[in-house]
């Protein structure tokens, strides 16, 4: 820490602090300090402030206490001669104007409810979307976990124009980043370059903008606080390793565009306790010793045609950028996108034309790699705006290739030709729905380049099972349903195999401890006849997994000895488990919630939990954002329940995993599922009522409460009465 | 094994005179042999005793050879004005004894004294090095080997029984007896209760304390099992002690039986004796000494960073200036609140001294206040003739350790009240002495204050040359302070220092400590020494008055990293905000620099034990039995020491052969001697600190390591 740096860092927090203090005693004056603060829909209250003191500020006069706190940590300034050692007063000082800012923020929503918008993409009128939610948290929180996005660039200014500011923010995209975006400088602000310069952002195409001040960008310390909490599974409260785990495992820096003011390097500091750099496009001070980040602390000057690079060298980040053969950017980042209206040039299938999507297998010497071949028009023969059949045939061959990999790889087609900038996919198998916009024709884009997608990505991914890879894209459509007709045959076979599929069949389950990067003692078993908690691998995944890459995150189990049928308890899984977990899991239950449920990481899609008046289950998923009847929110229930522990009463899982027979099959199964959020009930309505049938329950969904029958126990407890649900006459839940 | 050195075959002659001429005076030849001037005749009856050693004159000093430190020099020319002597004139009138400095003199029995010391300018044959013992027959090793032992249990019971008094006021504070202490550190107070074992759950701090302070002071006689703080260490370096048997078990118990052991006929195996002289080292660097430290601490603050100044100049014309010397806080400390007392303050002016008064620390009562209250430092050890040399002290308050006794001859010159203290350090020919009881700390304190300012008016102006010079320095460094201020209250580690020895920005860490040595130049050794490491990179951490000698010379600035260090350590200072020597302490505070060898063990990267890590001790101008107590603690922590001046057996071959060589197998540290070269000192710490490096892999550069997602999985 420079002692310039130091003298800046401890004026801007002392300005930051004043600035609050007014801010805090107007509100007192106005509301009282009983009135209650929070940020939309989180449970970690204020989140740097929960995570780092372990204080839930629930109200105005919670957030006195917390003001008071951080004026003892803002050091005096720093003395011109014989100045005393700075940085460890530096890092508290920027730990308060963390604490401030959030304090400052939480008042803003209290005074200005409508100032910020919450949704995931800013409209016309409203460009900043504020603090994200637990439910954006915990939905791109898998894409942190599995390494999709590799961490995030906080960017704080403006470019020196938008065509810079819109090179930088494709080059971070390239690289898989977020960019939560806050501050100003020179009159504009980075995320308004980008709306200007035309680009798409949102949380959709992982440009965020959190807000115009620098106070937003506490929106970003608190994403990352939250991560250690609920996927890391520490204590609130435990500053240090929620600190050192964003050290470790977040890879975040800030990219510092324009004058860096006293207040911006405050909030450095408070990022630098997190193991986050600052990296300047300004010719400031640097420290360039390691020790609280992992390399540099500040770097500066930096060209932008180099800021990115350097910020994720910088870091310690190795970012892996995908190279595929096609005129438009590719990555993860570009997933989210959205093609509407105007910008599109062509459009097959949802619902106005078919499109479909077929990966199989073939012998070797039927293969040829690398062959793409269009049958029908291309985009350059047919009218911007048009609507066209879509046929994709994706045949692979390779020596360690099975035909249970087929849905796996298909599966794929939906992201990979998302990845694309200016494309866009919805859907799979034959309700796929396919856009291309505009920009993407301009720049070249043509239907073979899908082709050379897959052909790419296939190999890059998939290397170890598939040796050849060649493509068919169909645009004639008597081609394209001949293709439908060979597909519903194969997705028939394919359906009726993983049907059938039960737990007692198969000796080999399936590990997955790909979020242990973020959750270090979880480890998921998946099982025929249980999805990974996050929905996103199934057995057949990870099987295939396996094969692709033979010492990853998923390891084939035996399951030895059967301990307990009932509760799902084998030898070999708590063998795995104990040392997956690296001992802190000594057993588990697949089957049950009361006994030993398995662990929950962070980025489960559902949470199940006992509701013991009702004598059943719940379950919720996270894009139910109402109250529930075992009293809590989706949040507080994850919150609660997350990070790797066993939680009795409570268990993560995937949404498909309700219509399992497995379900909490040692409670009595489904026939216990006392409660659902109306959409998801809909959504899992015929399956629900399959599974029941096979139990004699054939219309099981209809007696399933949701929030519209009541959001406590005791308000659903006469419907499941009336519609007399089975779970009311079983033996008691809870022993 | 070194041979002898002009200025010791001059002594040894100068000895041998004095022998022939007690020979002579037996005989009743009288005279000197040599055809001197002959010795008057003893008169009948009286026993023989031999007259003094013969004095060397001396003539005209060129003193700029003897101290780089101005206000000493100015001092010494005083003297020379004035006709005082001081031990810098005495230094150069009288050599050290050739025979007892190197280790060869045995005197644990009346059989002899028996001098072992090896033939002079030629190696002696195997036959010969046999018959070369003492009376009873031990062998030159033993009779070394039990020197240096005694002379390890001296400064052990030195630092232990400071540390004893310090915990016996802790206790009575504690307990609600002592109404001028109070328990000032309760995080450090909690703390410590893990590492005693005392329950705090709802538990008073009164009580609390109570229980650390009996516990601490039960250290002392345990007589079975292992001091609590050795449990600090390292585990691995716990193994090496177990499997040496040298965890000390109790601390007077450890002393006792260096005593024992080392008397006539007991132990006669040289690399035993070494191995009992490290318990009971031990027992003072991870026992008394830490004790000494951890309760000061809690019982008068840890030290933070502050602002203090050194050298004589802190006093003024117009002020009553008093000095602290010696060793132990618990006057000090009560005097530092009794000049600050307004009603003091007002008498001092209404005897004359408009400016109220100052106080100044010489010594490491001086560290002890300086590093708590920014109180400034009047000067090192060897600056204490110095100040009363400036005609302007009222009164010099003393305690225990490195009072020179040559200060109450000196002190009569001038007004100067020498007051000792202490009940177990008197003083023939001191001012006064008060016994000074805990009970009645403020009392005695007023009473000498009182008295000091009533002396005021006896200063005799004609005779006053105060200096003005006075250095700034950043001072405070305990092991806490290093910790919180690499990482602040969130992120407190050594993981920083770590990072930046792995990448080498910081090439290794170095503890100058110890005296300040009449036998060498004052303060040169240290502070070229100092200026030699921190531009090769190193971090200096310092203690006692070594610390002072490098606070004198600018070294204890922030502003020194920019002008003195390397280009790496500059900008690890800079970043930190630090100066690039470290000011932790009084010498009984070296136990914060195990703290922090320890610390940076536990944070990982450099090994797993002390004896790993790229640091090393050097003491370039001691003189103490602590130091060598010290030395040997540090040894058996794992760390590589280098002693200037003198060792204590350097005549002796193979004592001195264990100690430098093969101890370094069983501990992984060893000891290393340079006379008074301080660049040749630089130069073999730094090559100490390159092959600590090169064992670690972390002598080139490293690449810079880009995760991915799979290491962060391995992270666990």
């Amino acid at each position: 820490m420079s002692k310039i740096v130091a003298a800046n860092v401890i004026a801007g927090a002392h300005k930051i602090y004043e600035q609050t203090r007014k801010k805090y005693e107007k509100a007192v004056k106005k509301y009282g300090k009983k009135k209650e603060i929070s940020f939309p829909n989180t449970g970690y209250y204020l989140p740097v402030i929960y995570g780092i003191l372990g204080f839930p500020v629930k109200n105005l006069g919670d957030a006195g206490v917390v003001l008071d706190r951080s004026e003892q940590l803002i050091p005096p300034q720093v003395r011109e001669k014989h100045h005393l050692p700075y940085l460890g007063p530096v890092l508290d000082a920027g730990m308060a104007t963390l604490f401030n800012f959030e304090i400052f923020e939480a008042i803003r929503y209290l005074e200005n409810s409508d100032f910020y918008l919450p949704a995931e993409e800013p409209s016309d009128e409203k460009l900043w979307l504020g603090a994200a939610d637990d439910v954006i948290l915990r939905k791109r929180g898998v894409e942190f976990v599995d390494g999709t996005a590799p961490g995030f660039a906080a960017v704080v200014g403006s470019a020196p124009s938008k065509e810079i500011a819109a090179d930088m923010a494709l080059e971070l995209q390239k690289k898989n980043l977020y960019v939560f975006m806050a501050a100003n400088y020179n009159g504009t602000t980075f995320a308004q370059q980008l709306i200007d310069a035309g680009v798409q952002i949102g949380w959709n195409t992982r440009l965020v903008p959190f807000g115009s001040d620098i106070s937003a960008a506490v929106f970003a310390v608190g994403f990352a606080t939250r991560a250690a909490l609920s996927f890391g599974g520490i204590q609130p409260g435990d500053f240090r390793k929620v600190l050192i785990y964003n050290k470790d495992r977040v890879f975040a820096f800030v990219l510092a565009l324009g004058d860096v003011t006293d207040e911006w390097y405050a909030a450095a500091a408070g990022a630098i306790n997190y193991g986050f750099p600052t990296i300047a496009d300004t010719p400031i001070p640097e420290i360039l010793p390691t020790g609280v980040c992992t390399y540099e602390h500040v770097v500066s000057n930096i060209p932008h045609s180099e800021i990115v690079s350097r910020g994720v060298e910088i870091r310690g980040l190795k970012v892996t950028v995908t190279e595929v053969p096609v005129p438009v950017a590719y990555g993860p980042a570009f997933e989210g996108e959205r093609i509407r209206g105007e910008d599109i040039y062509i459009e097959a299938g949802g619902g106005k034309t078919q499109a479909i999507e077929l990966t199989v297998m073939k012998e070797m010497d039927q293969v040829e790699d690398g062959k793409v071949e269009l049958i029908g028009p291309d985009l350059k023969d047919v009218e911007a705006g048009s609507r066209i059949p879509l046929g994709i045939l994706v045949e692979v061959a390779g020596r360690k290739m099975q035909s249970d990999f087929e849905p796996i790889l298909e599966r794929q087609i939906h992201h990979l030709i998302n990845y694309a900038q200016g494309l866009m996919h919805i859907g799979q198998r034959d309700i796929a729905w396919v856009r291309i916009g505009k920009g993407a024709v301009e720049k070249g884009f043509n239907l073979s380049h899908i082709g050379s997608i897959l052909h790419a990505k296939y190999h890059q991914d998939f290397g170890n099972v598939v040796d050849k890879v060649q493509v068919k894209i169909f645009t004639d459509k008597t081609k394209v349903d001949e293709l439908l007709a060979q597909a519903r045959g194969v997705y028939a076979k394919r359906d009726a195999r993983v049907e059938g599929m039960t737990d007692e069949d198969e000796n080999t389950f399936y590990s997955c401890t790909l979020c242990q990067s973020f959750a270090p003692s979880h480890v998921c078993v998946v099982t025929p006849e249980r999805t990974g908690l996050c929905g996103a691998y199934n057995w057949l995944d990870c099987k295939a997994s396996f094969e692709i890459n033979p010492t990853g995150p998923n390891q084939p189990i035996e399951k030895g000895a059967v301990l307990d049928e009932r509760l799902g308890q084998w030898q070999g899984v708590n063998a795995f488990v104990q040392q997956a977990s690296r001992g802190k899991v000594e057993k588990y239950n697949a089957y049950s919630i009361m006994v030993d449920p398995m662990t929950s990481c962070g980025c489960f899609e559902c949470i199940a939990a006992v509701l013991p008046v009702a004598n059943g289950v719940m379950s919720v998923d996270r894009d139910y954002k109402g109250m529930t009847p075992c009293g809590m929110k989706f949040t507080t229930l994850a919150g609660s329940a997350g990070g790797g522990n066993i939680t009795p009463g409570f268990v993560g899982h995937s949404k498909l995993y309700i219509a399992s027979r497995k379900f909490v099959a040692a409670e009595g199964g489904i026939l216990r599922l006392v409660w659902l959020p109306k959409a998801l009930k809909e959504q899992l309505k015929d399956k629900i009522n399959q599974i029941g049938a096979e139990m004699g329950v054939p219309d099981l969904a209809d007696r399933i409460a949701d929030e519209t029958v009541g959001t406590t126990e005791d308000e659903i407890l006469p419907f499941l009465q009336e519609k007399q649900h089975p779970a009311v006459n079983m033996e008691s839940i809870v022993g | 094994m070194a041979t002898l050195s002009r200025e010791e075959i001059e002594g040894l002659k100068e000895m041998v005179g004095v022998f022939r001429a007690i020979k002579n005076l037996a005989q009743g030849l009288g005279g000197i042999a040599g055809g001197e001037a002959p010795v008057a005749a003893p008169a009948e009856g009286l026993p023989v005793v031999a007259p003094p050693p013969r004095k060397k004159e001396l003539g005209p000093v060129d003193w700029t050879q003897h101290t780089i430190d101005p206000v000493t020099l100015e001092g010494l020319k005083r003297a020379d004005q004035e006709g005082y002597k001081t031990t810098f004139h005495r230094a150069l009138t009288m050599t050290a004894c050739p025979i007892g400095k190197g280790g060869t003199c045995c005197k644990i029995c009346n059989m002899g004294p028996c001098r072992v010391l090896p033939p002079k300018g030629r190696d002696e044959t195997p036959e010969e090095r046999k018959k070369r013992t003492g009376l009873c027959g031990a062998t030159p090793e033993t009779i070394a080997a039990r020197n240096f032992a005694r002379m390890v249990a001296a400064g052990t019971a030195s630092h232990s029984d400071h540390g004893r008094h310090v915990a016996h006021t802790f206790l009575h504070a504690a307990k609600g007896e002592l109404p001028d202490y109070q328990i000032k550190d309760v995080p450090k107070l909690l703390a410590l209760a893990l590492d005693f074992g005392v329950e705090t759950q709802g538990r008073e701090i009164k009580d609390i304390a109570t229980e650390i302070g009996e516990k601490a002071l039960a250290q002392y006689g345990q007589q079975d099992g292992e001091l609590t703080y050795v449990k600090r260490a390292p585990l691995k370096r716990q193994e090496i002690w177990r499997k040496e048997g040298v965890t000390p078990i109790g601390i007077d118990r450890s002393v006792v039986e260096v005593m024992h052991m080392s008397s006539m006929g007991v132990n006669q195996d040289m690399e035993h004796i070494i191995r009992l002289a490290t318990r009971c080292a031990l027992a003072d660097g991870w026992g008394g000494s830490m004790i000494a430290t951890d309760l000061s601490d809690i019982l008068y603050g840890t030290p933070v960073p502050i602002l203090g100044k050194v050298n004589l100049g802190c006093f003024k014309e117009d002020t009553v200036n008093i000095v602290v010397h010696g060793h132990e806080p618990s006057l000090s400390e009560i005097i530092v609140q009794a000049v600050q007392d307004p009603e003091m303050v007002k008498y001092a002016k209404s005897k004359g001294a408009n400016g109220g008064i100052s106080l100044g620390g010489i010594c490491c009562t001086s560290n002890e206040i300086l590093m708590r209250h920014g109180i400034p430092v009047a000067g090192n050890y060897l600056q204490q003739e110095m100040a009363v040399i400036t005609g302007a002290v009222e009164a010099m308050v003393v305690d225990v350790q490195c009072v020179m006794q040559g200060l109450a001859e000196l002190a009569k010159c001038y007004h100067t009240q020498i007051v000792t203290t202490s009940p177990i350090a008197q003083m023939q020919g001191a001012y006064k002495h008060y016994a000074f009881d805990e009970h009645h700390a403020l009392e005695t304190a007023r009473a000498i204050v009182k008295d000091a300012i009533d002396n005021f008016p006896n200063r005799d102006k004609n005779k006053v040359a105060l200096p003005t010079e006075q250095q700034d320095m950043v001072v405070g460094f305990s092991h806490e302070t290093i910790n919180y201020m690499l990482g602040g209250m969130f992120r407190a580690s050594y993981r920083p220092l770590n990072d930046n020895i792995i990448n080498g920005k910081v090439r290794g860490l170095a503890g100058i400590v110890g005296c300040g040595n009449a036998r060498v130049k004052h303060d040169e050794l240290h502070v070229t020494l100092a200026k030699e490491l921190i531009k090769n990179d190193v971090l200096v951490l310092t203690t006692g008055c070594s610390a002072i000698a490098l606070g004198k010379a600018g070294l204890l600035t922030p502003e020194a990293a920019q002008k003195y260090a390397g280009a790496g350590l500059a900008e690890v200072c800079d970043a930190v905000g630090i100066p690039p020597v470290l000011h932790m302490g009084a010498c009984v505070d070296n136990s914060r620099i195990l703290m922090a060898a320890t610390a940076v063990v536990r944070d990982g990267g450099l090994g797993d034990d002390i004896s790993d890590i790229p640091a090393v001790g050097v003491a370039p101008e001691w003189m103490s039995e602590k130091a060598v107590a010290i030395g040997q603690y540090f040894v058996a922590s794992g760390a590589y020491v280098l002693f200037g001046v003198g060792f204590p057996t350097i005549n002796e071959d193979v004592c001195t052969n264990y100690l430098f060589k093969d101890i370094e197998k069983v501990y992984g540290g060893r000891w290393d001697f340079v006379e008074k070269d301080p660049m040749k000192m630089a130069k073999r710490c730094l090559a100490q600190i390159d092959a600590k490096r090169k064992a670690l892999g972390i002598d080139k550069a490293r690449e810079r390591v880009l995760a991915d997602m799979a290491m962060r999985r391995d992270l666990g």
